[in-house]
């Protein structure tokens, strides 16, 4: 059964979806509809956290979304982290650190990441073990995960810090 | 959010032994990184499977008509639309590509069909109608022998007689036990997935996730009744393998749709899907008993190993190989007898996984280790050195080992690594978590070693090989290798060893496919660094001599004059220099198969050359249990490993952790649990795989560089042992820290909780 167009607020653009199905989730039309393929599909039950994106300031598995209950909210995904062209630190902590093997999780976590700092500028590493610990990773064993979240965060520090000096 | 400029390729690779980073590391951090169920054709239909739901009976009858006549449905198929072979298998072509009569497990495909949408793929299935008549199923591995064949080969896959040395050899002491291991799945990230766009010519183009391209294309080709030309197979963005992608799965049925239909369909497994739709890790019965003299010397070892098959070969005759071949661990031992079996069952069919059957045997080996210590009075330690290999021993195949063996090594650097494990105050560090922990009074620790081996690359004669093509052109260099990249890193390693031979900070690597190049085997048994990492080098090089040889010839210089190093060609002699891209302006190519020194298949006894190489790893855990409610929490993880020689430390150190990671899964955690042929817990929420918060800091005591002679570079594979070591500390440490004896794994809350653990050490007295 298709649902009334909507419009999906993505990335800073807007994306209306025409013909969508009422039952379809957030991860579904991202990524089968608006050629959004960076959010990951795992378990679509909320266990694994790959298909993890920003709803305004709330971390949600994109699965357990309803795609038409996200209209009028802000939504962020991993292609929309940074500017095009760019990266933004966390992304450049994964690669430094060696936190990329298959990258099945990695967009996800970062999504994930990028909103932990944002709280939390220098945290303890049980505060991140437990913030990443919705977000499944088979290949790291998460050390050099934990250890680009450190990277990431001295980095967005040291941004900030010069931002006040300027 | 602050934001990094970073150009979009990468422009500086590193040397052999440098922290290169992942050529395809950008793509990954964007979301740019295509993996295989992220394709979309125009056209495209979507593909599901009809999986039995009875892991035992015959199929009496299957209707597609209804979901043929539904709108939207393009196609709906069953056996008697497979055109060729019926069969496939990786060893033995013994599984039906759609269930032809007769269904041997919960799960197997029956019917697959083609549709619009998703959801009109479920409707369809749901309306195709079969009628099973329900048998009996087989489900007791002890019992495989003496009922009656489920399948036309027989329920024994395999059994090797292992007899070593004289037979007669008794010591002082004596200890016995017996050991089971549970299903553990590789559950890779990424479920099965792909995409078969059929051509105009009756072939088939597939994109798909694997672990070897060609392996697959030749039985998809077979399956379709086509020449192996007309079925390429492009690799798809992989989102980890582990074992599970050695079988094909989903690729022939996707190549049926597509070639009936005239149309790309894509097919993408749910995770419960995906839990029925590939082989999980042996589940095993292992009884074993060690002899010592007094002072700890091995005299011999007697086991019998059953591994359970499920109901289709697929490796696990390779496997039961490797289990049988290491049953004892890395120790030299004189005198050894080992039954392997295999057996098939209707469970849900087994085959490779990371460690490929060392991992069950290394748990076994381990605990018998610990218990002959307690038995002796001595350290375990102590025992484990004083019989660890040495390079010139003789394994229990009476191979003699002739590259490096640093078992000892292994052994002493990781029990001599100072722990930093503290006692935390934190109460989320407690086992199970924070407010779990029935009394913090009661929570004891243990501490414990345990050391494992493997062979690395193919054994037992298997024809192993891998192809490599370099091209230079204007200063560039072109790899091109089948050599599937599952996350592990060769891709890094291609560019480093191209720039380690060439000097060229440039380069590519051309996309994956059968379509380009012959094969470069599996991207299995801790390989592909040696194998295609041989074959690279060697391409490589032949293309570094035939340029220095058309440059001499050019110049009239001595080609021994001439070196190629930072983008250059340079005289030693000073007489000239030019830059790389000019010289080669007009291209130079080379393609090479490499090889490894050649095996042999072992004879009666379970003897012979069957290996080509070793590697070593030792574990150190420490773990926290509550006694109480059964719950663990691993503090710490030391390790050391036989590495060879490092080639890239980022990489190496992610194999070590992630390798450890799903062996304290197995520990403490991971179990497909079956009942009566069905699987109980398919899904992430009742299959625990380790979270952030249950992995211990790994701490790396040692990586063992001692280049193994004939190895590229020198460089071992890295990639399974930190997964067999792993297993069998966690549990020796809560053995240690309990004093129960523990015999499975995974280690389940009721096996401690109620069974009154002290605290104390085990008395290594004989189970009865």
């Amino acid at each position: 059964m298709t649902v009334d167009p909507y419009v999906l607020h993505i990335n800073g653009a807007d994306h209306p979806v025409v013909d969508g199905r009422i039952d379809e989730s957030l991860l579904w039309v991202l990524r089968e509809r608006l050629e959004l393929p960076g959010s990951k599909n795992a378990c679509e039950e909320g266990e694994c956290g790959s298909c993890t994106v920003r709803l305004d300031d709330e971390i949600v598995c994109s699965c357990l979304v309803l795609a038409a209950s996200a209209a009028g909210r802000r939504i962020t995904t991993i292609e929309g982290l940074a500017a095009e062209g760019e990266l933004a630190d966390v992304q450049q902590a994964f690669i430094d650190a060696g936190a990329v093997q298959c990258g099945f999780c990695t967009p996800g976590l970062l999504v994930a990441i990028d909103r932990l700092l944002d709280d939390h500028p220098d945290p303890e590493e049980l505060t991140v073990q437990e913030a990443i610990s919705g977000n499944l990773c088979r290949c790291t064993g998460y050390g050099r995960i934990l250890a680009a979240v450190q990277l990431a965060a001295a980095a967005r520090r040291g941004s900030e810090t010069q931002a006040v000096v300027r | 959010m602050s934001v990094v400029t970073t150009p979009q390729r990468i422009d500086r690779t590193g040397r052999v032994g440098e922290n290169a980073p992942r050529p395809d590391g950008i793509p990954k951090v964007t979301g740019d990184f295509a993996f295989s169920g992220d394709f979309r054709h125009a056209g495209m239909l979507w593909g599901g499977t009809l999986r039995s739901p009875h892991p035992s009976a015959r199929v009496l009858s299957v209707d597609v008509s209804r979901a043929l006549a539904m709108t939207g449905v393009h196609a709906a198929l069953t056996w008697e639309d497979v055109p060729g072979s019926l069969h496939y298998g990786l060893e033995h072509p013994d599984q039906p590509v759609l269930a032809d009569g007769v269904v041997r497990y919960q799960g197997e495909p029956v019917a697959v069909v083609a549709a619009d949408h998703p959801d009109t793929v479920r409707r369809a299935l749901d309306a195709i109608v079969v009628d099973y008549r329900e048998l009996q199923p087989l489900i007791d591995p002890e019992l495989a022998e003496e009922a009656p064949p489920i399948h036309p080969d027989g329920n024994l896959i395999r059994r090797i007689q292992l007899r070593h040395g004289p037979q007669e050899a008794v010591g002082d002491v004596a200890v016995e036990g017996t050991y089971e291991v549970g299903m553990q799945d590789q559950a890779p990230l990424g479920t099965e997935s792909g995409l078969a766009v059929p051509d105009d010519r009756g072939g088939v183009d597939l994109y798909v996730s694997t672990q070897d391209l060609h392996a697959d294309r030749d039985q998809v080709a077979a399956c379709l009744g086509l020449e192996p030309e007309a079925v390429r197979l492009t690799l798809a963005g992989v989102g980890g393998a582990f074992g599970a992608r050695e079988d094909i799965s989903l690729h022939v049925h996707l190549c049926l749709l597509a070639l009936r239909t005239g149309r790309p369909v894509k097919m993408s497994y749910s995770r419960t899907e995906s839990f029925h739709g590939h082989v999980h890790r042996h589940p095993a019965r292992m009884w074993y008993r060690h002899h010592a003299r007094a002072d700890g010397t091995l005299v011999r070892v007697e086991a019998r190993l059953l591994f359970d098959g499920g109901a289709y070969a697929s490796t696990s005759s390779a496997v039961l190989a490797n289990a049988t071949c290491f049953a004892v661990g890395p120790y030299r031992v004189d005198s050894a007898q080992i039954e392997g079996v295999a057996v098939r069952t209707n469970n849900p069919p087994c085959g490779a996984m990371r460690g490929f059957g060392c991992v069950q045997v290394c748990f076994a080996h381990e605990a018998q280790m610990d218990r002959l210590a307690d038995a002796l009075g001595m350290d375990p330690v102590e025992l484990r050195l004083a019989n660890a290999l040495e390079p010139g021993d003789r394994i229990i195949t009476g191979q003699r080992i002739t590259g490096t063996a640093p078992v000892a090594e292994v052994i002493r650097s990781c029990a001599d690594h100072p722990s930093a494990a503290a006692r935390s105050d934190n109460p989320m560090s407690r086992p199970g978590g924070a407010g779990r922990t029935a009394d913090v009074e009661h929570v004891v620790r243990g501490e414990a070693l345990a050391v494992g081996f493997k062979n690395l690359m193919f054994s037992e004669g298997f024809d192993d090989y891998s192809t490599a093509a370099c091209r230079l052109a204007d200063g560039v260099a072109t790899i091109t290798s089948a050599c599937a990249e599952v996350g592990q890193g060769f891709v890094t390693l291609a560019h480093q060893i191209a720039h380690e031979v060439l000097g060229v900070d440039e380069v590519v690597l051309a996309p994956v496919s059968t379509a380009t190049i012959a094969s470069a085997g599996s991207t299995s048994a801790s390989r592909q660094t040696w194998m295609s990492g041989g074959a690279v080098q060697a391409a490589c090089e032949a293309v570094r001599a035939r340029l220095l040889d058309r440059v001499a010839a050019a110049h009239g210089v001595p080609v021994d004059d001439l070196v190629l190093v930072d983008g250059r060609v340079a005289a030693l002699s000073g007489a000239f220099e030019m830059d790389l891209a000019e010289a080669t302006a007009q291209p130079v190519e080379a393609e090479e198969v490499y090889r490894h020194a050649p095996t042999v298949a072992l004879d009666d006894d379970g003897q012979g050359d069957a290996h080509v190489s070793f590697a070593f790893s030792a574990h150190r855990a420490i773990v926290d249990v509550d006694v109480d409610l059964g719950l663990v929490k691993v503090v710490e993880l030391t390790t050391s490993q036989d590495v060879g020689r490092v080639l890239n430390p980022l990489q190496v150190i992610g194999q070590l952790e992630g390798g450890a990671a799903q062996g304290i899964g197995l520990a403490v955690l991971e179990e497909l649990q079956v009942a009566e042929g069905r699987i109980l817990n398919p899904s992430f929420t009742d299959y625990l795989l380790p979270t952030a918060l249950d992995m211990p800091p790994v701490e790396i005591a040692a990586l063992i560089e001692q280049p193994e002679p004939g190895a590229p570079f020198g460089a071992k594979g890295v990639g399974e042992p930190p997964t067999i070591s792993s297993t069998a500390a966690v549990a020796a440490a809560v053995r240690r820290a309990t004093g129960l004896d523990l015999p499975r794994v995974p280690i389940r809350p009721a096996d401690i909780a109620f069974r009154g653990g002290t605290g104390q050490r085990p008395t290594g007295e004989d189970p009865s």
